[in-house]
């Protein structure tokens, strides 16, 4: 079924004459924007530039990993591959992604609000990125950088030969960015709601981007103190994690991880909350569970903060420690399963289509089921002592932040799209596409959880023989991957310009930022609104022109939001 | 633009915009206090395990310097507090008066403290290859600003650190390091704030806080009472470990 | 390895067997509630699928006894896997009374590791079956991590302190160990095998004299290898004393004290140079602080030990004259 099939019967819709994307012409228009939709565009720019980034060094892993003994790369060439590798996709691409590209866009929109809270912080948060990434790309190219993403000490800040301070400085200062980010959202979801727009009223998306930003303010601060530390330490000698001098290398773990666990809940919980943007309207109907989902991003926020020595369970750390960890661990899964199975019962008399963002809305469950399911026999600290630094952790976040967020992340792209363009994309090719990245996908990372279970360390630059056929599979699953990565970004390129016309509402859905038109005016609204509907009711909407029951015949889809 | 406080953009009323800036600031001095509290971790956990080496080190501090200090920061933030209240009931002439005032107190603590830093490079004790916290009790002569006496009492501390921990100037040079990164950053801060006191200060002059519109001078002053407090924080944490006797 | 798409190794030590089983256990659990939510996803995804393009679904948006079901279930259940995982760590880290212990060194980018009697292998470790092997772990340098697949242990190695971990091998063989902790550019090749071995062959191999290193020898080798001797010159000609006759006698420092150099003194001028500076020369040792390690500093020790009787230049030698010693 095609988007146009889903639509009810009407006039063709209109490309809008005024929009965001004409308000201005030239390049200081869009450099000195303070529209967040214009900031919007700006982030998908800069992470998209990123995620080719992240990507060529995983193609350059994943080619080198075809034999055992290494014949494309020498040890420090693949060291610095797999580092860089991290530092740019979870710094520069997944932690700004959907906040930064689909939050900016969209929150003002759903709230009913003109812009964000602050403006021109949302620029300068931009640039406070760009400026990070700037510092990091140094570091790549004078040197490169072969700590790992994790930077553990002393091997980072003593021993090794490679371009840390700048990579170091550059991430203290793209974190900052992030902490900007949070702090508009929660600013902008507190005091500027529309009228009627009442907390329980706020679509899922704006929940999970609460509770994301929560996150982003309590935590970055503390990964910018840690690696100012270890700059510190790198540069001027310092001494608090260098054993040499009294330091403990684990308590540079500690602040570490304390904000790098959070920070793979920043990483989720957006996507989680596109998934509950996707579901309803692809169902046409009310997300299960509203009340609970919400509070379960909330719980996913809090309890995330309590489990990040799960990281460290080998350390030779207090046993104690160790048990309690494991168990707040085990807690922090419980939220998850409850989304799913609240996604899951949604689908229960829904009227289900599938539309290119439901398709990846269903690789998400999937996906994220096994991602999530997979992190039990992480925390469980009988398994973790086998698997641990193995490659079954590396099948177990990819399958979360890869088949979780950045499967979120395509499916919002795509079910927004018309709303931020203006204009469709072919359906039958985005469909393919996602197909494609799911077997690319699976084919990837599966592999791995049996690599790791098998005994094969992670950060190998070459390894034993008997591991050679998962890791050939593993290979052929990634150019798979990295083809249905390339499709979308050609013709989602391709539709911003030529793609049919959309209208207000192509699919439609209930949000407020479907009642304005596509491309939306620069203030977002012509008139204020003012919301008297739930969430997701697709039964008290009768402009939507779906068969509700009592809506009188006749009634048409209007695809504008102010005649 | 905002030249005269009116409504941004984005804002319905005042009354929100004022509301949203002030949840803003708020919500920013939580992110400090998770920034500070990162490093006020570090410091506790290496103070529990090396406390003779942080006593040490707290002890070739001068508490007449960071008393001074301390006293110089209060009353910065009562200035900056009069301040606010000035631009809250209109007094348009008082206001300039108190953000300079506060300038100035925040110039008498960098003083103070460059005093600080200057003897603490003259005395080896700046974490590095130098770093030797015996260096004043051994080389009395080079460390002129210290009277016999205080080189007496230094030199008993000293062995008796040294005999409570053999590798003393190695965890001396850990209490340094937390030292100049805790008051480093400290310092950072508070070129920033005044900075923002700068600029505050030239609009005041320029008459453009009512009490009808005073937000930044209300900000400012939020972001300088933190800046205060964790001074408040910072002072026994460095310069009070062990003074008892 | 058995087949070319092996799902496990083998099971060589007395975890391997339980950690599997718990595997297996969590496996299954999570392999049922997939099953059970990709079954129902699909099953609605066709069942409910769109008829009309106009159709819009129920109006059933919640129910709160499914709700409390499905949180308290899984919870249950993650207590019950947390603590089967639990009880299997605990027993880990709690190491029984009588084991045979073995000192394991990590260093970039090779192990060395030091059987009871002192014998010393590198990158290989040999152990009787069935006996309780305890690990005491060191480093050098940057965190290691000492992993054996086929026993389902590992523990992290990290400098400035000492972890242990333990095993019972049950299995005679030939099973990998790898470096599990990320620690630099070899970090892949710094591995070897554990020969689990029959008890009266382990003695056997034990008391074979042809891995012991001489601490002299190692010491002087050593003393060439970290260019001490380009300072230290024997006949008293260099920038640092001679350090013939030197271990054991007073030697005298500029400031005009006199210090019996003994082992302490020795350690202590290897680690931190410029504590104490022999009376006539420059304070221009480099610290090897970090750079040697224990048991290269007992070397060391021994090698200028021997030096006691080589003869002591009439200059440039570290021993105090017969008529110093004022304090």
């Amino acid at each position: 079924m095609s988007a146009e099939s889903t639509k009810t019967t009407g006039p063709e819709p209109k490309f809008p004459e005024k929009h965001y994307l004409n308000a201005s012409y030239g390049i200081r228009s869009w450099l000195l924007t303070t529209d967040h939709k214009r900031i919007a565009l700006l982030y998908l720019a800069s992470v998209t530039f990123f995620f080719f980034i992240g990507g060529f060094f995983a193609m350059m892993i994943r080619l080198h990993l075809l034999t055992p003994s290494g014949y494309l790369l020498s040890a420090d060439t693949y060291n610095r591959m797999f580092t860089m590798h991290g530092v740019a996709m979870i710094f520069f691409f997944l932690i700004p992604s959907i906040p930064a590209v689909l939050g900016n866009f969209l929150i003002p929109l759903m709230v009913g609000a003109k812009d964000l809270a602050f403006p021109k912080i949302n620029l300068l948060s931009w640039y406070i990125y760009i400026i990070g990434g700037c510092f990091t790309l140094y570091s790549m190219v004078s040197g490169g950088l072969d700590t790992g993403w994790t930077f553990y000490t002393p091997l980072s800040t003593v021993y090794s030969n490679s371009a840390v301070a700048p990579a170091v400085v550059g991430i203290f200062i793209t974190g900052f960015s992030s902490i900007l980010t949070g702090l508009n959202f929660l600013v902008t979801v507190h005091t500027m709601r529309a009228p009627g727009m009442t907390w329980f009223r706020l679509p899922l998306f704006v929940w999970a981007h609460y509770a994301t930003s929560v996150v982003m303010i309590l935590g970055t601060p503390v990964i910018a103190i840690t690696l100012a530390l270890a700059a510190m330490e790198r540069l001027f000698g310092l001494g608090f994690f260098n054993p040499a001098m009294g330091g403990d290398p684990i308590l540079f773990q500690h602040l570490f991880w304390f904000y790098s666990h959070p920070a793979v809940y920043i990483m989720i919980l957006p996507a989680m909350g596109v998934i509950s943007e996707l579901i309803p309207t692809f169902a046409r109907k009310k997300l299960f569970g509203y009340h609970f989902v919400a509070a379960a991003s909330l719980a996913i926020a809090v309890i995330g903060f309590l489990v990040w020595t799960h990281h460290m369970f080998l350390t030779g750390q207090s046993t104690y420690a160790a048990l309690a960890f494991s168990f707040l661990t085990f807690l922090v899964a419980i939220p998850s399963a409850v989304k799913v199975f609240n996604w899951t019962a949604t689908l229960f008399g829904g009227s289900i289509s599938f539309d290119t963002p439901m398709l990846y809305a269903f690789g998400f469950l999937g996906l994220f089921l096994i991602g999530g399911l997979t992190g039990l026999f992480l925390g469980c600290l009988g398994v973790d002592m086998h698997v641990h630094d193995t490659y079954f952790v590396v099948a177990h976040f990819h399958y979360i932040m890869v088949g979780g967020a950045v499967m979120g992340y395509l499916g919002g792209l795509h079910f927004w799209w018309p709303k931020i363009t203006g204009r469709m994309y072919p359906e039958w090719l985005a469909r393919i596409a996602a197909l494609v990245l799911f077997v690319g996908f699976n084919l990837t990372f599966f592999p791995q959880f049996l690599l790791g279970y098998l005994g094969m360390p992670r950060r190998y630059h070459v390894y034993p023989p008997e591991f050679q056929v998962y890791n050939v599979m593993s290979t052929a699953g990634a150019s798979i991957l990295a083809v249905g990565y390339l499709l979308p970004m050609i013709y989602l390129t391709w539709a911003a310009f030529y793609g049919k016309v959309a209208g207000n509402n192509p699919w439609p859905a209930t949000g407020l930022e479907w009642t304005t038109a596509s491309p939306p005016p620069t203030e977002n609204f012509e008139v204020t609104p003012v919301v008297t509907w739930e969430a997701y009711d697709f039964h008290s909407r009768p402009e939507l022109g779906l068969d509700v029951p009592g809506t009188p015949s006749g009634v048409v889809a209007p695809a504008h939001g102010h005649d | 633009m905002h030249r005269t406080g009116a409504l941004f953009g984005q804002f319905e009323t005042l009354e929100q915009q004022k509301d949203t800036a002030s949840l803003g600031m708020w919500i920013f001095l939580v992110t400090e206090v998770m920034f500070f509290g990162g490093i006020m971790l570090a410091y506790t956990i290496n103070r529990h395990s090396y406390f003779h080496a942080f006593a040490m080190g707290s002890k070739t501090l001068s508490l007449k310097l960071g008393t001074t200090n301390t006293v110089v920061l209060l009353a910065s933030s009562f200035t900056m507090a009069m301040g606010v209240w000035s631009a809250q009931v209109g007094k348009k002439k008082l206001l300039p008066m108190f953000l300079a005032l506060t300038i100035t107190l925040g110039f008498i603590f960098f003083g103070i403290k460059y005093v600080e830093y200057a003897q603490k490079f003259h005395h080896h004790l700046v974490p590095g290859r130098n770093f030797d916290i015996t260096y004043c009790v051994n080389n009395p002569s080079r460390c002129e600003d210290m009277s016999a006496e205080e080189i007496d009492a230094e030199r008993v501390e000293l062995q008796e650190a040294q005999a409570a921990d053999p590798d003393l100037n190695a965890h001396a040079q850990l209490y340094y390091s937390a030292y100049f990164g805790m008051t480093g950053l400290h310092a950072l801060h508070m070129v920033i704030g005044a900075g923002l006191l700068f600029w505050l200060l030239r609009e005041s002059l320029k008459g453009r806080f009512t009490p009808e519109w005073n937000t930044p001078v209300d900000l400012v002053g939020l972001y300088w009472h933190f800046v205060d407090i964790v001074w408040i924080y910072l002072y026994p944490l460095l310069y009070l470990i062990d003074r008892h006797n | 390895m058995q087949s070319p798409l092996p799902f496990f190794p083998e099971q060589a030590s007395n975890f391997a067997g339980n950690v599997d089983a718990l595997f297996l256990f969590i496996l299954l659990t999570c392999l049922f509630f997939a099953v059970l939510v990709t079954v129902l996803a699909i099953y609605a995804a066709f069942k409910y699928r769109r008829t009309s393009p106009g159709e819009v679904g129920s109006t059933v948006h919640g129910n709160t006894m499914l709700e409390i079901g499905w949180t308290v279930i899984p919870l249950v259940i993650a207590l019950g896997m947390f603590s089967w995982g639990a009880v299997i760590y605990v027993n880990y880290r709690t190491a029984p009374k009588d084991t045979l212990d073995i000192y394991v060194v990590g260093k970039q980018w090779m192990w060395k590791l030091q059987q009871p009697n002192g014998k010393r292998e590198i990158n290989e470790l040999h152990v009787p079956v069935n006996r309780d092997i305890k690990l005491i772990l060191g480093s050098e340098d940057v965190i290691h991590n000492f992993y054996v697949p086929a026993f389902r242990v590992k523990m992290d190695v990290v400098p400035g302190r000492y972890n242990t971990m333990w095993f019972r091998p049950t299995k005679i063989g030939k099973y990998h160990f790898f470096c599990s902790q990320y620690c630099g550019t070899n970090h892949a090749v710094m591995g070897g095998y554990v020969t689990v071995m029959d008890p009266a062959e382990y003695a056997a191999w034990l008391s074979d004299e042809a891995g012991n290193v001489d601490p002299v020898s190692a010491g002087e080798k050593l003393f060439t290898q970290l260019a001490c001797v380009t300072c230290h010159i024997a006949n008293g000609t260099g920038r640092a004393p001679s350090l013939n006759g030197v271990y054991g006698a007073k030697v005298l420092l500029a400031d005009g004290t006199t210090v019996t150099a003994d082992d302490a003194y020795i350690r202590e001028s290897i680690l931190l140079p410029k504590a104490k500076i022999v009376a006539g020369y420059q304070p221009v040792m480099p610290t090897f602080q970090g750079l040697v390690s224990e048991e290269q500093i007992l070397n060391l020790t021994a090698y200028i030990k021997s030096l006691q009787s080589q003869p002591v230049p009439a200059k440039g030698a570290g021993i105090a004259p017969a008529n110093a010693g004022k304090k």
